[in-house]
Order: C-alpha cells, then sequence, then structure tokens
C-alpha cells in the first residue's frame, strides 16, 4: 500500500514572530522556515509503517511557492521515498489545499494520507477533515497510535476528556497528535541520497483545481500586551498580595 | 440571518462552551437555533432550551450520534445546514473534528477558533500561537465558525423557553466506528470551565510530585494543568496539557509551578486575569507575562504556600 504525507512549509517553532507594521501580515523576511511539527511527526509514522512491511511507499506532497522543496527535500531525507510539489504563489487556503490533496489523493490512490493535526502559522487545524470530507473518507484525527489492520486502522485519538480508540476504514485520513511518535533526526547519508529522489511539479490548474481564497485578511495585529508585573520576595508576600491586591483568593 | 450552533454536550447537560459559542453567535445577531446530536439527549435538549437567546432547539436523537464520529455529524449538520447563514460550534476536540468536514461538504471555508467579531461576515482570530491577531472577511454564503472558549462572556444557562423540535435525519456512512473511551474521572473543576489553574511543568521532575499541587488545588477549588513536557515525559495525562495544541485557558488566576513559558504554552495561558510564576531561574521567560513572580525552588515554595492558605 502507498502512504501519503501532507507537508507545511511554516515559520519555525522557535521563531518569535513579529507583526509588519503596515499591519498587512507577520514579517517572514530572512525567518527561519521548517517543516511544521506535526507533519514531521506524520513523515516518521509512515516511514515507520514502511520500515514494518506494511507500506511500499511514502509519498511527501507539500503545496505552496517553489520554496517549499525546501521541505519537500527534508522529508526525502527523512524517508520519504518521493515527493509532489503543487506550486502556487496564491495565498493558499484550507479549503483549496485540501481540493488540491484530493486531486493527488485522486492520481496515487494512497490507502492512507496523513497530515498534521494543525499548521502552527495559521493554527486552523481543518485540512485533514475537509480532505477526508471531500474525499468521501473516514477520518481519525488527533492521533496518539495508530495500529493498521486488514482493511481498517485502530487509532486512539486525544480528546478533550482523556483518550479514544475508533477504528476507519481504508483508505483513510489521519492527523497526527504530538504523542504519535517521536520523530527521528535525517543522518547526513540520507540527505545526500535524498537528493537524488524524484520531486513532481503540478500547478493547481494542472490539477484543474480553483484555489481562489474565500477568506480575505483585511489586518494583523499584535495581541494585547500584558502590564509588567513585579518580583516577590517571599511565599508570604505572595499569598498577601493575592489576597489583598489581586483579590483572587480568599 | 439564522444562526445554527451545535452544541457541546454530554447527553444530560450542555457544557458551557456551548453558551460561550452562543454568545458569539448574539453579537452576529439573528435568531439561534441549538443542534443536540446525541443518543438518549432529550435531557440535554431540555436543558438547551432553556439558554437564554435560543429560539429552536433541534434534538437530532440516534444511535448514530451517540459517539460523536465526525462522518455521521457531518451530513447531519450538512443537512440541516443550507438554511442558514451562519453554523458555529465551539473550539472543542469534537468541534475541530466534525467542522470542517461540514465547511468542505458545503464548499465554503472554515474560519477557526474566533475571538472577536467585527460584523456578520468579519471576525478576528488568533494565528501563530496567539502571537498576531488577524481580522478576516468571509465571501462566503454560508459563515462557518469555530469559537474560542475564553473570548466571550458565557449567556445565561436559564432564562429562555425555546421549543424543542425532533429531527429524525439519521446519517450513518459507516466510514468509522467508536471502540472504547478512556476519560479521565475528574475529582476537580475542568481545566476549560475554572477560576482558578494550578499547572506544573517539568520542574515537577515527576508525576508523584504533583501531590504538591493537587494539595493546594483542593484548597483553592482549583483545576490542575500541565505543560506539554511534563504530559510527554509521562507526569500526567494528555488532556491536562495547557498550551497552542492542548487547552486555552483564562482563569482569574493561572500558576504556573516550574514552567519556562515556552511560547507554546504561553499561547494557552496568556489571557489569564492573574498570572504567577514559580520558578527557580530569574531568566525563565515565565517570568514576562507573570503579574507576579517569585524566584524560588517549588519543592519548598509549593508546600509553604499549601501551608499558607
Ligand atoms: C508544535 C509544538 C506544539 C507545542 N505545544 C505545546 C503546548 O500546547 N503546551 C506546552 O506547554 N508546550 C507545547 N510545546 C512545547 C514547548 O515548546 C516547550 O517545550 C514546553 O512548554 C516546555 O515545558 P516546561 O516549561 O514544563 O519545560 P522546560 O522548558 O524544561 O522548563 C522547566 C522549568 O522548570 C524550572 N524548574 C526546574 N526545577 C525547578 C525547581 N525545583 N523549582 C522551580 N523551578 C524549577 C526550570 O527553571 C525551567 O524553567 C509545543 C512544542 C511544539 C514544537
Ligand atoms: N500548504 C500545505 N501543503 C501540504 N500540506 C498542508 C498544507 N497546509 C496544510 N497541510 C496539511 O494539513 C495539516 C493541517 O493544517 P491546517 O489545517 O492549516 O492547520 C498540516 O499539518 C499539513 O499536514
Amino acid at each position: 500500500m502507498k502512504v501519503l504525507v501532507a507537508a507545511k512549509r511554516v515559520v519555525d517553532y522557535n521563531v518569535n514572530i513579529r507583526v509588519l507594521s503596515d499591519n498587512t501580515g507577520v514579517d517572514l523576511n530572512n525567518v527561519k522556515m521548517s517543516l511544521n511539527p506535526f507533519d514531521e511527526i506524520a513523515i516518521e509514522e509512515a516511514v515507520r509503517l514502511r520500515e514494518a512491511g506494511t507500506a511500499e511507499e511514502v509519498i511527501v506532497v507539500s503545496v505552496g511557492t517553489s520554496a517549499c522543496q525546501e521541505q519537500i527535500r527534508t522529508a526525502l531525507a527523512l524517508g520519504a521515498d518521493r515527493g509532489i510539489l503543487v506550486e502556487t504563489d496564491e495565498d493558499m487556503q484550507p479549503l483549496a489545499i485540501a481540493k488540491v490533496l484530493k486531486a493527488i489523493v485522486d492520481k496515487e490512490q494512497p490507502s492512507l494520507v496523513i497530515a498534521g493535526k494543525q499548521a502552527i502559522d495559521g493554527d486552523n487545524s481543518q485540512t485533514g477533515q475537509m480532505l477526508a470530507a471531500l474525499a468521501g473518507l473516514g477520518q481519525a484525527t488527533f492521533a496518539s497510535q495508530l495500529v493498521m489492520g486488514d482493511g481498517e486502522a485502530t487509532v486512539t485519538r486525544e480528546v478533550d476528556g482523556g483518550a479514544e480508540t475508533i477504528t476507519v476504514k481504508l483508505p483513510a485520513i489521519l492527523t497526527t497528535d504530538l504523542r504519535l511518535n517521536e520523530p527521528r533526526y535525517a543522518s547526513l547519508p540520507n540527505i545526500m541520497k535524498a537528493k537524488k529522489k524524484p520531486i513532481d511539479v503540478y500547478t493547481p490548474e494542472d490539477l484543474g483545481v480553483d484555489v481562489t481564497p474565500r477568506v480575505k485578511t483585511l489586518k494583523v495585529e499584535p495581541p494585547a500586551s500584558r502590564k509588567a508585573g513585579i518580583i516577590v520576595e517571599s511565599v508570604e508576600e505572595l499569598v498577601d498580595k493575592l489576597r489583598n491586591e489581586a483579590k483572587v483568593i480568599s | 440571518m439564522s444562526i445554527l450552533v451545535i452544541a457541546d454536550h454530554d447527553n444530560a447537560s450542555v457544557k458551557p462552551s456551548t453558551l460561550v459559542t452562543i454568545a458569539a453567535a448574539e453579537a452576529i445577531g439573528g435568531d439561534i437555533d441549538v443542534l443536540i446530536a446525541g443518543s438518549g439527549a432529550a435531557d440535554a435538549a431540555a436543558a438547551a432550551a432553556k439558554i437564554a437567546g435560543v429560539t429552536r432547539v433541534l434534538l437530532a436523537d440516534n444511535a448514530a450520534y451517540a459517539h460523536d464520529l465526525a462522518e455521521n455529524i457531518a451530513e447531519l449538520v450538512v443537512a440541516l445546514g443550507p438554511d442558514y447563514s451562519h453554523i458555529m460550534t465551539a473550539t472543542t476536540t469534537s468541534g475541530k473534528n466534525f467542522l470542517p468536514r461540514v465547511a468542505a461538504l458545503l464548499d465554503v471555508a472554515q474560519i477557526s477558533d474566533i475571538s472577536g467579531v467585527v460584523s456578520a461576515d468579519t471576525f478576528e482570530r488568533p494565528i501563530y500561537a496567539g502571537n498576531a491577531i488577524a481580522t478576516v472577511q468571509s465571501s462566503d454564503a454560508i459563515k462557518v465558525l469555530t469559537v474560542r472558549g475564553t473570548a466571550f462572556d458565557p449567556v445565561a444557562a436559564e432564562g429562555g423557553s425555546a421549543t424543542i423540535e425532533n429531527v429524525d435525519i439519521v446519517k450513518d456512512p459507516g466510514l468509522s466506528s467508536f471502540v472504547k473511551e478512556e476519560i479521565v474521572k475528574l475529582e476537580r473543576p475542568e481545566l476549560t470551565a475554572a477560576s482558578i489553574i494550578i499547572s506544573g511543568g517539568r520542574g515537577m521532575q515527576n508525576g508523584e510530585n504533583f501531590a504538591l499541587l493537587e494539595s493546594v488545588a483542593d484548597k483553592l477549588g482549583a483545576a490542575i494543568g500541565a505543560s506539554r513536557a511534563a504530559v510527554d515525559a509521562g507526569f500526567v495525562p494528555n488532556d491536562m496539557q495547557v498550551g497552542q495544541t492542548g487547552k486555552i485557558v483564562a482563569p482569574d488566576l493561572y500558576i504556573a509551578v516550574g514552567i519556562s513559558g515556552a511560547i507554546q504554552h504561553l499561547a494557552g495561558m496568556k489571557d489569564s486575569k492573574v498570572i504567577v510564576a514559580i520558578n527557580k531561574d530569574e531568566d525563565a521567560p515565565i517570568f514576562q507575562v507573570a503579574d507576579y513572580g517569585l524566584v524560588a525552588d517549588l519543592f519548598k515554595a509549593v508546600p509553604e504556600l499549601d501551608s499558607m492558605l
């Protein structure tokens, strides 16, 4: 079986982003870009399925500008077999991305698609679910454990109250939570090997997908800042402040 | 305009997050219908009918909706959806699971986790772990929205007298099925509903040491939270994680113990009214958002705090 992994290029999670002074967005100049951390987990899970003999091929797909090649190479160095870039300069929103991914699913016919539970730039948490709906497939989101079975997968999901286990018919869409696995680091020989792995490039037009944005960003502002606090010298002072100044405990 | 709010409920009662979603719906304006999709959910429907501001309660009571399976709920909502200008639910793991499916099936965008209503088509939402707030405008005929639980003051749970109508649409495409759940038994208030939270991080060193926080929590009537590092290390279960990818909380008092204050943790708690940080490293970033910081060893400070309450 084939596993398709969706991987997004995002601002690295360690970067403290800055809102542009004209309020049109955040400053992406000279900012470190990385694979979305949840997508690294998705790649790791797919590669483990291949290593276990459950999957034959791991394909990684990214949607965005040509710079996404960099993240596809990283995924290939982590063990994916080949890459697909759907190249566009359009502001890509989850519905459009899901439509593009649906076209790739139609082309590749994977038994399993793994995406991240959310991209840490837009914090949308939509794309995997939308892809599942468009493809008419079942979904198992926020997965912390995956067990592949015959024609179905058993998945433990992280939910607000604790954990839940479901089975989902294959083909299916999985989205990863943090505790699904711990991704490996790419070794130098694998980074070299990745340079020779193939990447196919399409445009949304090639795939017949209309990616016109439905949502317009009118402005982006920094959040309200907190006023500076104080350092207290003792637990006694802390309790006094909480009781008598902040009045949050009795 | 008419708005469909899909309730977050446990068949017996309606969760507070639904009251917040209805508050956001009121800010948009229009008639508000509440959908209760569940199994044996008549009590939840009766509770929803009492919520202030609700026009109609739609009760879809069927085994197909017993376990919140995304495929089933999404098809139900899509069947009801075209009559509405807005379809909304709370940003919970359940809402995040089924609502994007609804949006895709209706061929409209979803706007996730709104924190403000500017007008019927324009909303504010945090991006980049809350380090920026975007104002976005939707051009779709139906607006599909999830609502941040800390962003609106809940409407009153009592005072309404909505009609209850049964919906006999049964949708079960058979794509997934429920096996089991391990719901953590709560002896304390739920994180997202608590007015005081005390959270522990990697500095707690192990799960047993969380007993120190439990004792304080019991005296304050507080909920207990954790950083991702504490959850990943296996100190406590995942439902306690506060942050960008865990729960978003904004209690009156948040006490962070042995937590460094990574961006991703701050994303989940920096809207709290009063923040206290206890950390032995005076340079820990948590002190930059703390109203009251205490530079101390937590194993000394927390028992001392406990004894003074
Ligand atoms: C995609 C992604 C999503 C994430 N989502 C989340 C999220 O939702 N929530 C979250 O919390 N994190 C999240 N993280 C992780 C985050 O980046 C940090 O790694 C994490 O918050 C660190 O947890 P911590 O503060 O407990 O641990 P550390 O950063 O290790 O800090 C421990 C602190 O304890 C203090 N300490 C140690 N011993 C003592 C003592 N005896 N007395 C007093 N203080 C002591 C230390 O000085 C230190 O400041 C995410 C990361 C990624 C990549
Ligand atoms: N531009 C993209 N290219 C490839 N995959 C994406 C893209 N955007 C989102 N995804 C996938 O969808 C997941 C959830 O993203 P989001 O819905 O934006 O939070 C990500 O973790 C990726 O797996």
